[in-house]
């Protein structure tokens, strides 16, 4: 038996830099709260499982998932937490409800970025121990040599890298939510400080504090809850080798793997035509380009082109990133994907305020695990 | 013990091979520091700790006092609806007696963890220590009262408390 999916409820905080007035049990039960609230569910009657994506080195405790019960209305019910990004726990709840394993599940994820106190420390640690700790680089030189290399091979320009930022950042300001709007040049990005060239300060995004909850649903319930519901057409993921040794630095293949498993579940031949907008990973601004290549959402090489046509703008032919992205919004750790998802239902249901995008009907979501990762998950969804 | 491990007895391995490094050893420390936001419910249970009082929360759904402070309660999955001040009195629900720190160390003086059933509060417990008492004496109903530390030595911490004794 295969059942269609739906996003029948959002919630969420504000993305903000500090989140001082809340603790993550408060700001997981915020989110909640709101989630299950839209979706016109009870958690202790009414959902049938839950699962939470949570690291225990980002959130600073071993064992977090038993933590993560309380916050949600879990208690005593079925709940897991993925020690993994956001978009593998809609994938979790997508698997459950298609096969029929359960009707109604929750879906959390929530960033207190602010509490970590030595983040260069932390990705390190997920460095190999024995070929690449000792050589005590700040890892976000992986970032650099990667855009480095992708630059290469693409034939993209710093200044193409940098009109991710300025769009995304001036996508923000049309976002309540975000963290980092900004109105920014081309010319503030190449001028910002040097981090790890071809890195500048302005190509990377900021971390921040938030918390989402998603609700999703089978059909039958999903028709009786819900008079907009959003639905998952497909889902993908796909992780590549870890080293940094052998990996491939150019192409993002874990996303084109990711997308190909995606568009093959949701029916999508031709993704560009068949996609209307897109929510990617834009952790440093090249990513968004890399990723638009490999997800096939314009032509090898093109990614450049296409941001500095305005092609990828809120008003152009395929917008990407409405939301600000994780330049713009702040980047919420594991969180991050769930974020994406937020925008495209938040879009796709005609809810998105000041930056709402006309005709739209299927979006995409896609997300990276970070550093030092090269693994990610893709998310097809649509309002028809 | 099979016929191989008589012919190949093998070599074992001492912690001095580990410690002159003649097997492959790599050690790293990780350096993760972290901070906790208290939020509105641990906030206001820390202030109050620090005024010398055990603050709780009550639903008014369930009918239950919840202890540690907080906002939701996790049953009934909704917002609590009033705080409530608390005795420093209580009952020992359970207990151990710990003789071993975390470091595996033998502890000359046991600690004895015990979780406190607060008097008034239709029990609640608060997690805590008990001390003033030979280990041996320490029984499930026992009658406790917190030993709280000097009003200038409070910094908004669950040690404000510095433990519980026997009334």
């Amino acid at each position: 038996m295969q059942r269609r999916v739906a996003v029948i409820g959002i919630g969420y905080t504000p993305f903000r830099p500090i989140s001082p007035d809340l603790s993550f049990k408060e700001m997981m039960f915020e989110a909640a709260q709101k989630a299950y609230e839209d979706a016109g569910v009870c958690p202790r009657h009414d959902i049938d499982a839950f699962v939470t994506c949570e690291e225990d080195f980002t959130h600073g405790r071993s064992i977090f998932n038993i933590h993560t019960p309380d916050n949600i209305g879990a208690v005593l019910k079925r709940i897991h937490t993925l020690p993994a990004e956001s978009l593998y726990g809609l994938a979790d709840a997508y698997m459950l409800i298609n096969t029929g394993l359960v009707d109604v599940m929750a879906v959390e994820s929530h960033s207190k970025a602010s509490n970590m106190l030595t983040p260069n420390y932390l990705i390190a640690h997920a460095m190999d121990p024995v070929y690449n700790k000792p050589l005590s680089y700040n890892p976000y030189f992986i970032a650099g040599m990667e855009m480095n290399r992708y630059m290469h091979e693409r034939g993209v320009t710093k200044e193409q890298c940098a009109l991710v930022s300025v769009k995304n950042k001036a996508n923000a300001l049309l976002n309540p939510e975000a963290a980092y709007g900004d109105r920014i040049s081309v010319d503030d990005v190449l001028n910002s400080e040097m981090m790890f060239w071809p890195l500048s300060r302005l190509d990377m995004s900021s971390p921040a504090d938030g918390g989402i909850v998603l609700v999703l649903a089978c059909e039958e319930k999903a028709r009786i809850l819900c008079d907009k519901p959003i639905w998952v057409r497909g889902v993908g993921w796909c992780s590549d080798a870890p080293s940094l040794e052998t990996r491939e630095w150019g192409e993002a293949v874990y996303a084109r793997l990711a997308g190909e498993m995606a568009y093959r579940l949701a029916g999508i031949e031709h993704p560009r035509k068949e996609v209307d907008f897109a929510e990617v990973d834009d952790s440093f601004s090249y990513k968004e380009l890399q990723h638009l290549e490999a997800l096939k959402l314009c032509r090898s090489g093109q990614a450049g082109f296409m941001v500095e046509e305005g092609a990828t703008k809120r008003e152009g032919e395929f917008p990407v990133n409405v939301s600000g992205g994780s330049l713009g919004v702040g980047r919420l750790d594991e969180a991050t994907g769930l974020q994406k998802v937020l925008e495209v239902v938040l879009q796709l249901r005609g809810e998105a305020g000041k930056r709402q995008l006309p005709n739209i009907k299927v979006g995409l979501a896609q997300s990276w695990r970070g550093l030092p990762a090269n693994s990610g998950a893709v998310a097809i969804l649509s309002n028809e | 013990m099979t016929e191989n491990i008589k012919v190949w007895p093998g070599t074992p391995l001492s912690e001095k091979d580990i410690k002159e490094k003649r097997i492959l050893v790599t050690e790293w420390q990780p350096n993760l520091k972290y901070a906790w936001d208290a939020g509105i419910g641990y906030g206001r249970y820390f202030a109050e700790l620090k005024k010398g009082r055990i603050v709780g929360t009550r639903c008014d759904k369930c009918r239950r006092v919840l202890l540690p402070a907080r906002v939701f309660c996790e049953w009934c999955f909704r917002t609590v609806d009033a705080w409530v001040h608390l005795q420093d009195t209580g009952t020992v629900n359970t207990f151990s007696v710990a003789y071993t720190g975390t470091a595996a160390e033998r502890l000359k003086e046991p600690l004895i963890p015990a979780l406190i059933e607060i008097d008034g509060s239709g029990g609640v417990a608060i997690m805590h220590l008990i001390s003033e008492v030979d280990p041996w004496k320490v029984k499930m109903g026992m009658r406790v009262r917190a030993v709280w530390k000097p009003e200038q030595e409070r910094e908004g911490a669950i040690t404000d408390i510095a433990y519980w004794k026997p009334i």
